[in-house]
């Protein structure tokens, strides 16, 4: 167990659309490096790992898809939530070969369907044991990173006893998400919330917070993604919010600069400077109310282009400065 | 022909001419909101690409077209609710008070359980009603199932159109991540539940006599004993309890949600699909258009929506930068250069995020392109007022060819010159 970070099993949320997958798997990628081992566990079957790392679709297998510096490397696993509830059968029951044969009826999906809890219960199971897994006396993984379900169901995912207890009082899946509960409100757990600078992601994420300190789960760190620099000089920014900057302005910048004389050019590119600013101050009030949320707050910027292994390890340098940072605060 | 169906020509065809030079047709939603014909549209899409905004947009514009119209919205953002008047979750229609507008604007928010809990009371008698509301696995199925959400949604078009209260029903759909959920899950829940998984588990005599049966109910009670030993005794016993009690209305599931789902492709019922232009929003577009036109279900177009349209088209991006360069290095530090050095770099930013969208844009008209197209600016802020969403409304419903700068509303960037 590598003593650096206390957290070891990382959960990320956050609202549809903010990236949570993308943050994920930066997350994981800063974890693994120095030469650790970290597995990424996409829960939710859309294969969005595997696009992410230009790798063919995940099976239901821990396979690596990054190495980083010193020798560390990424695992990633698809949950196949067929396939655990099988593990699950085999491990408790010997009950492999039959059930396969439930599984060509249907039997499974069905199971899976009339508790709603179960998949939940089989997806964090397996996360507990690849948070608590070891070989030879030493741990598997340094860190197991969850790309988890969107905030609005982020508490009910993770409360798996509180799912399930009112749909089973007794019985191993009682005991199972027992154990399971006493990994997730452990300290070695931190739930991270992935949020824009937009109104409705903050909110959810506000909303998120509360939910799961309500549940007594551990709250980590808040990230902001895709947060965009101002591009005009801090002194004209806060004229442009207020829309004072015209085309009359600009006309003698834009005429140093060899451009030909074109006010209706002018304008425009006024216009756009305005709306840039207003953009830019109410993603600013955002950002504001992000900080009185109280969490440690880590902003990653949005990158140009399309998101691919390189800009990905950029986002990691970042969180790994983010990590650095919570460690030695 | 109604102009609806002008604008979206049907059956598909698709243009010979290669794909680079293909435009898509432009979606006339003005058209389509007040054509008296138009009783239903469906916004679909991902989620978090704007379907309720959308929904809402369009419901406004109609309503001061002169139509009577409610919409139907799953999970609106807390202010726009409030501006909506929809504070109060009674799960029917609250009439939404505009001063002058020419029709009516009614709005209303889902409320799955409520309208789980009324079909429930609705079909069966008192005592039984308060036996199933009561029972465990009920309340689980009615509140956290997957796919409820769907199907209340579903159900309670189905009511709003049985009422013909409205000229116009406007849905927007639940928040799932595939926007093909809104049509599956339906059918899948009352598969389910009218299924014979569930009675032979729960009532596996019943189908002991039958020769036929026989294989698969020695399965089942196996099937079943595992089930409580993984599960526990009591959800088994739960859900039997439910099931007898349920008895009598398991036909009319299914034949409600089989009505349901014909009223979709009933002639006055149309689709909108929306997506941002983003890679991902997109694909699960395109799934939904393939799969609309599988089913023979009317697709008004794609509402690209969220688009970075530049305020003017004349500077390229490149010549943008190379100018904010020259300023930077003949500025000197004086603040008017400064400013104009900055305005350039915005405005090429903008030049590359818009062209970004113009591709992803073109790449779905060139696998679809049949399919009407809108590109909907986004907002500088969040919209959450009566305001907002008449910008909104202008954006969806404006005519194709007025903007400022001269390009289409079809698409975010003018199309390249051959």
């Amino acid at each position: 167990m590598s003593p650096d970070f206390p957290v070891r099993c990382h959960v990320v949320t956050g609202k549809g659309g903010t990236g949570k997958t993308t943050v994920a798997a930066a997350l994981a990628l800063a974890l693994a490096s120095e030469g650790r081992t970290v597995l990424l566990v996409e829960c939710e079957g859309r294969q969005g790992i595997a696009q992410l790392f230009d790798t063919p679709p995940l099976p239901y297998e821990e396979r690596r898809v990054a190495v980083t510096r010193g020798g560390g490397e990424v695992r990633a696993l698809a949950i196949d939530v067929e396939e655990a509830l099988l593990e699950y059968l085999e491990m408790f029951y010997n009950l492999r070969r039959a059930g396969r044969a439930l599984r060509k009826m249907g039997a499974v999906d069905f199971a899976t369907t009339i508790a709603p809890g179960l998949r939940d219960v089989l997806i964090t199971g397996k996360v507990k044991e690849a948070v608590t897994r070891r070989k030879d006396g030493r741990r598997v993984y340094d860190a197991v990173v969850v790309d988890a379900p969107p905030t609005g169901r982020i508490t009910k995912f993770l409360n798996v006893t509180g799912e399930m207890s009112e749909l089973t009082r007794s019985g191993p899946i009682k005991t199972q998400s027992d154990g399971v509960m006493a990994v997730l409100r452990s300290p070695q757990t931190a739930v991270h919330l992935v949020t824009l600078l937009e109104d409705m992601p903050v909110q959810e994420t506000a909303d998120a917070i509360a939910e799961l300190t309500a549940a007594r789960l551990p709250v980590g760190s808040v990230i902001v993604n895709m947060a965009s620099e101002p591009v005009l000089p801090e002194a004209a920014l806060a004229r442009a919010v207020e829309g004072a900057v015209t085309g009359a302005d600009l006309a003698p910048g834009l005429a140093a600069a060899g451009l030909p004389d074109d006010p209706a050019l002018a304008e425009a590119l006024a216009a756009e400077a305005v709306e840039h600013a207003q953009r830019w101050a109410a993603q600013d009030a955002l950002r504001a109310r992000v900080e009185t949320l109280g969490r440690p707050l880590a902003e990653l910027p949005l990158l140009p282009g399309p998101m691919d292994l390189g800009c990905l390890f950029e986002l990691a340098g970042r969180l790994e400065d983010h990590l650095g940072a919570e460690v030695a605060a | 022909m109604s102009a609806a169906e002008e604008a979206t020509p049907r059956p598909a065809r698709a243009p010979a001419r290669p794909a680079a030079e293909r435009q898509a047709p432009p979606m006339d939603l003005a058209a389509l909101i007040e054509d008296a014909d138009t009783r239903i549209l469906v916004c679909c899409g991902s989620g978090g690409v704007g379907k309720t905004t959308t929904s809402a947009a369009l419901a406004l514009a109609a309503a001061e077209a002169g139509r009577r119209v409610v919409v139907l919205t799953i999970d609106p953002a807390r202010r726009l609710a409030q501006s909506l008047g929809l504070e109060e979750l009674d799960n029917e229609p609250r009439k939404v008070e505009i001063p002058g507008i020419a029709g009516e604007l009614h709005a209303m928010m889902l409320d799955m359980k409520r309208t789980f809990d009324d079909i429930v009371v609705s079909h069966s008698t008192p005592e039984r009603a308060e036996q199933i509301l009561a029972n465990p696995f009920y309340q689980t199925l009615s509140s956290s199932f997957a796919g409820t959400q769907e199907y209340m949604a579903m159900e309670k078009l189905g009511q709003l159109r049985a009422a013909d209260t409205w000229d116009l029903i406007i849905v927007d759909t639940p928040p799932s991540r595939s926007a093909l959920d809104f049509l599956d899950a339906p059918n899948r829940m009352s598969r389910f539940l009218d299924g014979t998984m569930i009675r032979l588990l729960t009532a596996p005599a019943r189908a002991g006599g039958r020769a036929g049966f026989k294989f698969a109910s020695a399965g089942l009670m196996f099937f079943s004993r595992i089930i409580s030993k993984v599960l526990g005794g009591q959800l088994l016993r739960d859900i039997s309890a439910f099931v007898s009690a349920l008895d009598t209305m398991f036909g009319g599931f299914r034949e409600r949600a089989t009505a349901t789902y014909e009223l979709l492709r009933r002639p006055g019922t149309w689709f909108v699909v929306v997506a941002t232009p983003e890679p991902d929003a997109l694909r699960e577009a395109s799934y939904f258009v393939d799969r609309l036109s599988s089913e023979g279900m009317p697709l008004a177009g794609l509402v690209l929506n969220r688009t970075h349209p530049p305020a003017s088209t004349r500077l390229s991006a490149t010549r943008a930068e190379t100018a904010a360069e020259a300023a930077a290095e003949t500025g000197n530090g004086d603040p008017a250069v400064a400013l104009a050095a900055g305005a350039l770099r915005v405005h090429a930013e903008r030049m590359t995020l818009a062209a970004r969208e113009q591709r992803l844009a073109d790449r779905f008209t060139s696998a679809h392109p049949e399919v009407a197209m809108r590109a909907v600016p986004a907002a500088a802020g969040d919209v959450h007022d009566l305001d907002g969403l008449r910008t909104m409304a202008e954006a969806l419903t404006g005519p194709d060819g007025d903007t400022p700068t001269g390009v289409p509303r079809t698409r975010v960037l003018p199309a390249r010159r051959a």
